[in-house]
């Protein structure tokens, strides 16, 4: 696949149809792979990757890189193509300065889940055969493929690509994902349980800021949360609830617009579940105004910026808050 | 040397936690470790580090500094400082008891931060020897020994048990507490075990990166490097790396109203933010590219100027862990170090 894409880029940059790629470049281990807009077919060759660890969605990027002189080239996976087509419905993305080349997506692995197998000082990491071949600095070790997966792949939603210029490898389709198991199992507990997991996760943050920087919907160009007019920006909590409160907001800012592309729980040093308070407002648009997927299209109207008289009624929310 | 049999170590800190408050490291359900109060039972985490350092226990994430209550024409300042009680945080690496240093050139020079000092004369630092580094461990490249960790007292664990080494006074009277639960050490065994972590730092990918090209000196050539760009161009401006950091030390103050007074507190901030550092004028950096360099030129290049050739880093390799996008002061320095 990484030779397949390398190639094609390098003709793309060739024939002048696209001045820059944006991909992933190498790191120190095989795991650290970064971002990144190359240039030159000399540095496609040296630095592009594309392997198992290769899961951030570049999609954000090119909100900034589509505003640079000239075309550049995107790779997107599956579910990046969500967050590029819900951007392009935001106008915040110039689709004539991208050329979209679909690929096909995970499972891609998370290295945290291999090391919380207790397995250490890892050098490299082979597939073979959906068994994971370890080496170490203790010796090799090996474990199974799907015991590593990342959990935004885990819960996979769709292997189709919603945009593209081109495509390598095949196309998938929208699949039948358990991803609401979770959220209905929460919902199913008691208001004091549920308060507690939020609770127990919640104040795990650190308030790096992580989860709103990578998300392709927090894209607002001064964040009310950095705002010292807002009155609201790093003040002092009040109670220890509030800080929890930065979290509830953004899943309401991001509500009708997430596409469940899972960067914020990847990204999160503190491996909160974050992406279940979308899902929940994801589950809660489906049943409520019938299934909607923020970025399949680019035309639709998201149900909680459209109004229809069949819309439920706000005295709904009074109603299921009844236990 | 003493030591303690690994199957009596709860009993040690049932003892420490009958006197003092203890914080070991625990494993958190997602495996990933973190410091906790000890209770009765708890086991102490087999993780190499914790997500978050243990600069928490002297410069917290958060802290409120005063309160100021008005009436009539005078204002009341009240000193709300509640941490007075000594405290044992036990199992910290060489690289974080090597950040308190850091920290400490900063918030001990004049004028001493009280609030840090409190903290720092109350806490007794138990550090823990490395067994098992990562292979995002570079914590020798600062000249940092990890099979002698340091602290007040330093502990060894060989395998079976654990030896204890008492390096200060604070130290000594933490090992008195605790003597008639210590046996007479073993050696040889001991030496054994750090011979064999000695023969795996330096295997370590990362046992050759050197701090030669960095320092004070190097200020005009770094700053200046055109290298800034790429390793800053897909920086998502979050404060990760800074939080997870053991050496970051920067924050900031402000005073809230509460509606009925004021609350002045202090925070964590990050150069890595569009709002550090923002004055009356606006903001010295506004580039991503400016406050990413900003980080960077701190540790290799202004902290060693200002503190006698001291490094800011630590090598505990979080930053590499955890940085959402994998960018990381390894990859910096691998970038703009001599050719």
């Amino acid at each position: 696949m990484q030779e397949a894409m390398i190639k094609r880029a390098k003709e793309l940059l060739a024939d002048g149809t696209v001045n820059r790629v944006m991909g992933w470049k190498k790191g120190e281990f095989v795991y650290d792979t970064t971002p990144a807009v190359f240039e030159t077919a000399e540095e496609l060759e040296k630095e592009f990757v594309c392997n198992d660890f290769t899961q951030a969605n570049l999609s954000k990027y090119l909100i900034k890189e589509s505003r640079k002189e000239g075309k550049i080239l995107a790779f997107l996976k599956p579910c990046d193509t969500y967050s590029f087509n819900q951007l392009l419905k935001e106008h915040r993305i110039i689709r004539e300065n991208v050329y979209v080349i679909g690929i096909p997506g995970g499972p891609k692995l998370d290295m945290e889940k291999i090391k919380a197998k207790g397995i250490s000082g890892i050098l490299d990491v082979k597939n073979e055969n959906f068994t994971l071949k370890i080496e170490t600095l203790y010796g090799t070790e090996t474990m199974p493929f799907y015991e590593a997966v990342s959990g935004k792949c885990a819960d996979c939603k769709s292997k189709k690509h919603v945009v593209y210029d081109e495509l390598i490898g095949e196309d998938g389709d929208v699949l039948a994902s358990r991803r609401f198991d979770m959220v209905e199992k929460l919902e199913n507990m008691t208001s004091q349980e549920r308060y507690d997991f939020w609770r127990g996760e919640l104040s795990k943050c650190i308030r790096c800021n992580a989860c709103r920087n990578v998300c392709p919907a927090c894209t607002c160009e001064n964040c009310v949360f950095d705002n010292p007019k807002s009155g609201i920006d790093q003040k002092a909590a009040a109670d220890s609830f509030e800080e929890n409160m930065f979290h509830i907001i953004r899943a309401f800012h991001v509500a009708g617009r997430c596409t469940d592309c899972g960067e914020c729980s990847r990204v999160c040093p503190q491996n909160i579940p974050l992406h279940l308070l979308n899902r929940k407002f994801i589950k809660d648009i489906n049943s409520l105004y019938g299934e909607y997927q923020a970025g399949a299209d680019t035309t639709s109207k998201c149900p909680l910026t459209d109004y229809d008289t069949d819309d439920c009624e706000p005295s709904i929310v009074h109603e299921r808050g009844v236990e | 040397m003493f030591r303690i049999s690994a199957e009596k170590l709860n009993d040690l800190f049932d003892r420490i936690a009958s006197k003092q408050t203890l914080y070991i490291p625990v494993d958190r359900e997602d495996k990933a470790a973190e410091y906790k109060k000890y209770e009765s039972g708890m086991t102490l985490s087999s993780a190499l580090n914790t997500v978050r350092s243990a600069k928490d226990f002297f410069f917290p994430q958060t802290e409120n500094l005063a309160e100021f209550r008005l009436s009539g024409k005078t204002i009341e300042v009240k000193d709300i400082r509640s941490e007075h009680e000594d405290f044992v945080i036990f199992g910290v690496r060489a690289c974080d008891a090597r950040s308190f240093g850091i920290l400490d050139s900063v918030f001990l020079s004049e004028p001493v931060d009280t609030f840090y000092k409190n903290r720092r004369d109350h806490g007794t630092i138990v550090t823990m020897a490395c067994t098992r580094p990562e292979e995002t461990c570079f914590c020798t490249t600062f000249g940092i020994n990890p099979t002698m960790p340091g602290g007040d007292v330093s502990v060894f664990p060989d395998g079976t048990g654990y030896s204890f080494l008492a390096n200060t006074e604070k130290g000594k009277e933490f090992m008195a507490e605790i003597s008639d639960m210590l046996e007479e050490g073993n050696p040889a065994q001991l030496a054994k075990v750090q011979e064999n972590t000695r023969n795996i730092l330096k295997r370590l990918p990362l046992a050759n990166l050197k701090t030669d090209s960095f320092g004070g000196e190097r200020l005009m050539k770094h700053f200046s490097s055109e290298k800034w760009a790429e390793l800053s161009e897909s920086c998502i401006g979050c404060g990760t790396c800074t939080f997870v950091c053991p050496t970051c030390q920067c924050y900031d103050i402000r005073d809230f109203d509460t509606g009925n007074g004021i609350k002045r507190f202090r925070c964590w901030d990050s150069c890595m933010y569009s709002d550090f550092t923002k004055m009356a004028h606006g903001n010295s950096r506004n580039s991503q590219l400016e406050r990413f360099r900003q980080r960077f030129m701190h540790k290799l290049v202004y902290h060693p100027s200002n503190h006698e050739g001291e490094f800011g880093c630590v090598g505990c390799g979080r930053c590499l862990s955890k940085c959402p996008i994998s960018m990381n002061i390894v990859k910096v320095m691998k970038a703009l170090e001599d050719k």
